[in-house]
């Protein structure tokens, strides 16, 4: 590789340095080929074959999985067929838990950034820093201390109580509240940081031109911040919803693991005594195209807005 | 100076061969929490053999993950008696005769032709124990010996209740709680195990088995379904637990070690085997795990408190427990459709 830059031709030598080869891409796209596209392909294709008892497939062509998912035929499978709602509702669950966890991590991350990024130059990057530290420990270590912390005898109930503030435990682990909250504290940073890249690159002198023309604070910021630093606030979104739609370890280990949620459903079918794989393919599936669909909506969004924009 | 960088990465390359060659290996896939880390230590300072451990947390998952591809690089896996059978009838154990073992006699007679296993011919038993479930005396105080404290639990346990997130034992459990057959095919049977099972769940806190001790012991469940030798791990941390062999029945198993097929390691694995024969390592298992050893002259090496602990000895009016039954395919899918109405 070494030879073939210092041999090509200067022309080819600077369009690599600067950027406009694809070459560059190739460590990327080999990596995304062998580890995204083609696992990704093998469950299409999983999700379209017949299960195997316990694990496993046999290889010949049915939509049993896609069936199972949206028409309930009673548990003998000779009722009149309706609507599945059961897997529907799981995914409803879901998304309307990663939908809260992403307006959490908006309200608490957009001043942060905010505040991140008005500082002196120098100390952002300590501001940065102290963002990433709860990072250094594993997920699965984060989500059991918080366990920890909330549990009836754990020190914020001890806490609360012994300065009074209640006399008895208020019970937060098991529910919903403890889930949001094992979300929240998980994906924070994600939402914090492109929302930092974008304000920091803000020219505040907009601001101030803005309270030049008599806008109040709050107008500023709706009408003249938040549009202009969209993209981060949008990327933001992006990476705390995603993840959160498919976590597991936080509604397993904070939420009791009482209910599916998506990730779970699919963990059970590959890992549980069911093994139907086909149909964790299936729901993998049906998630993979819901997201693209919204993915697509806002790719459509944004180009409308770049080139109709004023 | 090329051709020096290259016969010494040929020199590494070699060594590190030589290296592997030298140093025999064993590949054990077992429960999580259950071998004390000195008896594996103890192997390979008697045999040379390194151990590498990895872990799982239900039947299931073992079975899935050997299914999945992990078949030929673990040499011994220790499944629960119905899924030895399973895992026997997919083709995934392999054979060996007696006089491969030369402890094999050391197996007590109870345990040699088990119906899971005819003569012992893929596995040797392991630890066997039963399933239940442990309440805290301090919150609830009135008659435990019935099933009624999971599944129609008194107001005092209402919502502080674990559950073993395993659907085989969990609805083995509760078919129990309701007198039915465990592999029914019943349609108003099924229907009533489903009714009840979405009634008391209600009234359940959390699902959760490789959590099962830790719940129980930090007093975040005042009742939680639990193996016996893990209840008395739990009871050693928190006093006031007791475990309940119920009058409606109760669940027994027994683990296995068994020999697994395309093991890379078939000697190894048979001199583990050999190894966890022996009465002095089956009894540190025992000591460890707190469940009972399935192997003869035991008792000299057994800590005096299991001889005597509540989890290990039923009270003599309890009933016999029960073994987990393999179910036909269809009966099969027909229970996991009713796990899955129960987590939706």
């Amino acid at each position: 590789m070494a030879g073939w830059i210092t041999k090509g031709g200067h022309g080819a030598q600077t369009s690599i340095v600067d950027g406009k080869q694809h070459i560059l891409l190739m460590p990327a796209w080999v990596v995304i080929g062998i580890l995204l596209v083609i696992p990704v392909l093998v469950m299409l294709i999983y999700s379209f074959l017949t299960q195997d008892f316990r694990g496993g497939v046999i290889w010949e062509f049915t939509l049993e999985a896609y069936d199972q998912f949206f028409i309930d035929r009673g548990l003998f499978g000779d009722d009149p067929p309706r609507i599945e709602w059961t897997y529907i509702g799981i995914f409803w669950r879901s998304f309307l838990q990663a939908l809260f966890a992403m307006v959490f991590c908006f309200l608490i991350g957009f001043p942060t950034a905010y505040f991140i990024a008005t500082r002196a130059p120098k100390s952002r990057s300590f501001w940065l820093f102290l963002i990433t530290i709860p990072y250094w420990v594993n997920l699965l270590i984060r989500t059991v201390s918080m366990k920890f912390l909330i549990r009836d005898t754990g020190p914020l109930n001890n806490w609360l109580m012994s300065w009074g503030v209640i006399d008895d435990p208020i019970s937060m682990i098991n529910t919903n509240f403890a889930i949001q909250l094992g979300l929240f504290y998980s994906y924070l940073p994600f939402m914090v940081l492109p929302i930092y890249a974008s304000i920091e690159r803000y020219n505040f002198a907009l601001s101030e031109a803005a309270a030049d023309l008599y806008s109040n604070r709050w107008t500023t910021l709706f009408k003249v911040v938040i549009p202009a630093v969209k993209p981060g606030i949008i990327a933001g979104c992006i990476l705390v919803f995603i993840p959160s739609l498919g976590a597991f370890l936080a509604p397993d280990l904070l939420g009791g693991a009482k209910n599916f949620m998506i990730g779970s459903l699919v963990e059970e079918q590959f890992k549980g005594q069911s093994g139907d794989w086909p149909f964790g393919a299936a729901v993998s599936m049906i998630l993979l195209t819901i997201i693209m669909i919204i993915l697509l909506f806002y790719a459509r969004a944004q180009s409308r807005d770049n080139t109709g924009g004023h | 100076m090329r051709k020096i960088t290259m016969t010494l990465g040929a020199a590494a390359l070699a060594m590190s061969f030589a290296q592997s060659a030298a140093a025999e290996k064993l590949t054990v896939y077992h429960w999580f929490e259950y071998i004390p880390q000195e008896l594996l230590n103890e192997f390979t300072a008697e045999t040379g053999i390194e151990v590498v451990m990895d872990t799982y947390d239900s039947n299931e998952a073992l079975f899935a993950n050997l299914k999945a591809g992990g078949l030929g690089s673990y040499d011994v896996a220790v499944p629960g008696d119905y899924m030895v059978k399973i895992m026997n009838d997919e083709g995934m154990l392999d054979t060996f005769s007696p006089s491969e073992l030369k402890n094999f006699g050391n197996i007590m007679d109870q345990w040699v032709n088990v119906d899971f296993d005819m003569g012992r011919k893929s596995s040797i038993p392991y630890q066997w124990g039963s399933t239940s479930f442990m309440v805290d005396r301090n919150v609830y105080s009135g008659d435990i010996r019935t099933t009624d404290i999971i599944f129609n639990p008194p107001s005092e346990l209402k919502g502080k209740i674990n559950i073993l997130d395993t659907a085989g034992e969990t609805l083995a459990f509760a078919s129990l709680h309701m007198g039915f057959p465990q592999c029914s095919n019943d349609r108003a049977q099924l229907k009533e195990l489903s009714k009840m099972l979405e009634t008391a769940k209600a009234d359940w806190a959390s699902f959760n088995s490789d959590g099962a001790k830790d719940v129980l012991a930090s007093g975040d469940a005042a009742a939680g379904m639990i193996w016996n030798g893990f209840g008395a791990k739990a009871r050693a941390e928190r006093g006031s637990l007791e475990y309940s062999y119920p009058d409606q029945g109760y669940i027994v198993w027994m683990d296995n070690v068994v020999l697994l097929k395309d093991a890379p390691n078939r000697d190894a694995a048979l001199k583990f085997m050999d190894f966890l024969l022996e009465p002095e390592n089956a009894a540190a298992v025992t000591n460890y795990a707190r469940y009972t050893a399935g192997v003869k002259g035991v008792e000299a090496y057994l800590d005096p408190e299991l001889v005597t602990s509540p989890e290990n000895n039923p009270p003599a009016d309890a009933p016999a427990g029960t073994f987990i039954e393999v179910c036909a395919p269809e009966t099969q899918a027909l229970y996991d459709a009713i796990w899955t109405q129960l987590k939706k």
